[in-house]
């Protein structure tokens, strides 16, 4: 029996993958042609760069952390890589490493402020936030278009599946991005550092563990995220503008959350966040498909789904409360997993 | 020596002192090098200059300051003070209509309404916060994502252009030479500064920020304190939104109170409220408006691209952040010391 008995440590991400196969299931039966392969690839390929920065803000929330900055530094990596290819004529094996770089050194410095000034990630993110918008302006203020035959042939390149539906390289990047993270939270010793934090940074310190170096690195690995998400995108829209994903914080935030990431930090997984993006994309694409509603819609049912997963996760965490309260009560052994980090070691 | 120590201890203890001294530093720089930035004229009995301009432009913010001062002080955020601006522009501008010379709804009624739902724009972030314990940052995201898509719904998605001249004096009229909004700026400013400073709430909202739960076992009822700070932020930046539209005759549901949320929170760090709540300076915030005015109207006055603005408050936010961080006031104490030991 014990087999047919699903862990409560995965209760918040079934419930979201519940919601997404649901969710997918009213669409097939309400519209016509939804059902098609391409209406799920395309998912993938319009939210590739959501899902990138999505994966990299995974790791800052189960760090106990967030990031404000990436809607920005995905605009500032477009501006960036538009004026160096177009105005400066580099190559791309330049551009997509420097851009990258810039990503990186970024993410390395808020964190690095975060952890030795003690200062609120929230504030300093901000901040990065502010700065890195303001620079895509001083680039350029008006919008370019990318021409680098790199980028268009890249962007228009399609890989074929089965049937005639087809995937971008985007999608590709993705994966390897997907692979590389759960490899990184789920199976070395960063990740379980980063669950550790989050769970209780001041236990992990105790413990020996490397805060200070994690949780800069944690930043840092969001900074590269999320260039290479503007990366993406930019080969996406094939061009560069400051303007470029406003909000997108926000997005990626309710992503993680839908998910079933605990915004206390220390519980949830990447896996989640993968259907927290497909979620958003699925509700665009109803609105799409339904064609009467005001695309305002999406943000409003966005807020709200976001505000119910909220108020589960504070369900669950009481739960899981007063369960660990009643077995120490009753003088049992420990629950092992309310603990997230031996969770995280399961 | 030891007096003159102290002297300089409280003088830089002082919540109102490095507001001042960035305030005098951005003043002293434009009194140098922007002509005529101190020049008052009267044109048709109104005063007019730059100083005027600064104080009436920014008005928004400094009220948006005010309300978020509450809000910070009981160790809360609120992100949605642009949303709702938006959402009250949204419903100013709609229930005045677009005839030209006649409302749609009598204009105190629209006062009425629109600062209603301001009020309840805060009842739900508090009702959030307080009552279903989310985080204030969380909770209040909400309402910034999802209001500014209820503020299109309210628009139609159109900018809403008012045509009736009644309506502009809260945001452009004049009273007594000076503009109106510094009225009604001053008259929040006094309610806010009156209620905390002359009653027990300004005690409790500070009590409540630096240990909540301490507070509420001595008899502090937090959760209320909470909610009340919340609604007084809505309703501010509900003010906020009435004035914006009034001021550009219009709204447009993407641009009212764009980015103002970080503006006011810097406006509030800068003033000495620490964003770990507890001690609060509502004039500390009115100076942070200030000084994040003067600094966007002097960037404009040399002509430097509007976009550069974003770069330097960015820096500026660091600059100030940094400089009241923990480390950073243990390196400044252990400076002090040193100078006080030589002496």
């Amino acid at each position: 029996m014990r087999n047919l008995q699903i862990d409560r440590k995965y209760l918040p991400l079934l419930v979201t993958i519940s919601l997404f196969i649901g969710l997918y299931a009213f669409g097939i039966v309400q519209y016509r042609g939804f059902g098609s392969p391409q209406v799920f690839f395309n998912l993938l390929i319009d939210n590739a760069f959501l899902l990138i920065t999505s994966i990299g803000m995974t790791f800052v929330i189960l760090s106990g952390g967030i990031d404000l900055s990436v809607g920005a530094v995905i605009a500032f990596t477009t501006v960036f890589s538009a004026y160096m290819l177009e105005e400066l004529g580099l190559s791309p094996a330049i551009v997509i490493p420097t851009v990258l770089l810039c990503g990186v050194a970024l993410g390395a410095v808020m964190g690095a402020i975060i952890h030795f000034f003690k200062v609120q990630p929230f504030i300093v993110t901000l901040a990065g936030m502010f700065f890195a918008r303001g620079m895509c302006f001083v680039i350029s203020t008006d919008a370019i278009t990318i021409s680098n035959p790199f980028y268009r042939a890249v962007a228009l390149f399609r890989i074929p599946l089965f049937g005639k539906s087809f995937i971008s390289i985007n999608v590709v990047i993705v994966l390897v991005v997907l692979l590389a993270a759960l490899y990184l939270a789920h199976l070395t010793r960063f990740g379980r550092t980063v669950y550790a934090i989050g769970g209780n940074e001041q236990s992990a310190l105790l413990m020996g563990l490397p805060v200070a170096r994690t949780k800069i690195l944690v930043y840092t690995l969001n900074g590269f995220c999320s260039a290479l998400a503007g990366v993406v995108f930019s080969i996406y829209m094939l061009s560069g503008y400051g303007l470029y994903t406003n909000g997108l914080e926000l997005d990626a935030i309710a992503s993680v959350v839908i998910g079933g990431t605990m915004l206390t930090g220390g519980v949830g997984y990447v896996i989640g966040t993968v259907f927290g993006v497909l979620i958003q994309g699925l509700i665009q694409t109803i609105i799409m498909f339904q064609g009467t509603l005001n695309s305002w819609w999406t943000k409003i049912v966005i807020g709200l789904l976001t505000l119910v997963f909220i108020g589960l996760q504070s369900v669950f965490s009481a739960q899981s409360r007063t369960r660990k309260a009643a077995a120490r009560r009753r003088d049992t052994a420990p629950v092992a997993d309310a603990d997230p980090v031996v969770a995280a070691r399961q | 020596m030891t007096s003159q120590a102290s002297w300089w201890e409280r003088l830089r203890n002082n919540s109102l002192f490095w507001p001042l001294v960035a305030l005098a530093l951005v003043m002293g720089f434009n009194l140098l090098f922007t002509p005529n930035f101190f020049r008052l004229e009267i044109k048709d009995g109104h005063l007019f200059g730059s100083l005027v301009d600064v104080l009436n432009r920014g008005a928004p913010l400094m009220l948006m300051a005010i309300g978020l001062t509450a809000v910070i002080a009981t160790a809360g955020v609120d992100l949605s003070v642009g949303a709702v601006a938006a959402i009250c522009a949204a419903v100013a501008t709609r229930l005045v209509g677009n005839v030209t010379d006649v409302t749609a709804t009598p204009l105190p009624l629209v006062i009425l309404v629109t600062l209603g739902v301001a009020i309840l724009c805060g009842l739900w972030n508090g009702l959030l916060v307080s009552r279903a314990n989310i985080q204030p940052m969380v909770a209040t995201l909400v309402l910034m994502v999802a209001g500014r898509g209820i503020a299109q719904l309210i628009t139609d998605g159109q900018i809403i252009t008012v045509y009736y001249p009644p309506f502009f004096y809260f945001g452009a009229g004049y009273l007594l030479g000076l503009p109106f909004t510094l009225f009604i700026v001053a008259a929040v400013f006094l309610f806010a500064w009156l209620i905390t400073r002359r009653t027990a709430i300004g005690l409790f909202v500070e009590s409540v920020g630096t240990n909540a739960s301490s507070s509420y076992y001595s008899g502090v009822n937090e959760k209320n304190i909470k909610l009340v700070a919340y609604v007084f932020c809505s309703f501010c930046a509900g003010i906020a939104g009435i004035i914006i539209s009034s001021n550009v005759k219009s709204a447009d549901a993407n641009n009212v109170g764009l980015f103002m949320e970080l503006d006011a929170i810097l406006a509030v760090v800068i003033g000495g409220t620490l964003m770990s709540g507890g001690r609060f300076s509502l004039a500390g915030s009115v100076l942070g408006a200030l000084l994040i005015q003067s600094v966007t109207t002097t960037i404009y006055a040399f002509g430097v691209p509007p976009e550069v603005v974003l770069v330097v408050k960015s820096l500026v936010v660091l600059f100030v952040v940094l400089l009241y961080s923990e480390p950073m006031k243990v390196a400044l104490d252990k400076l002090a010391r040193r100078k006080g030991v030589q002496a």
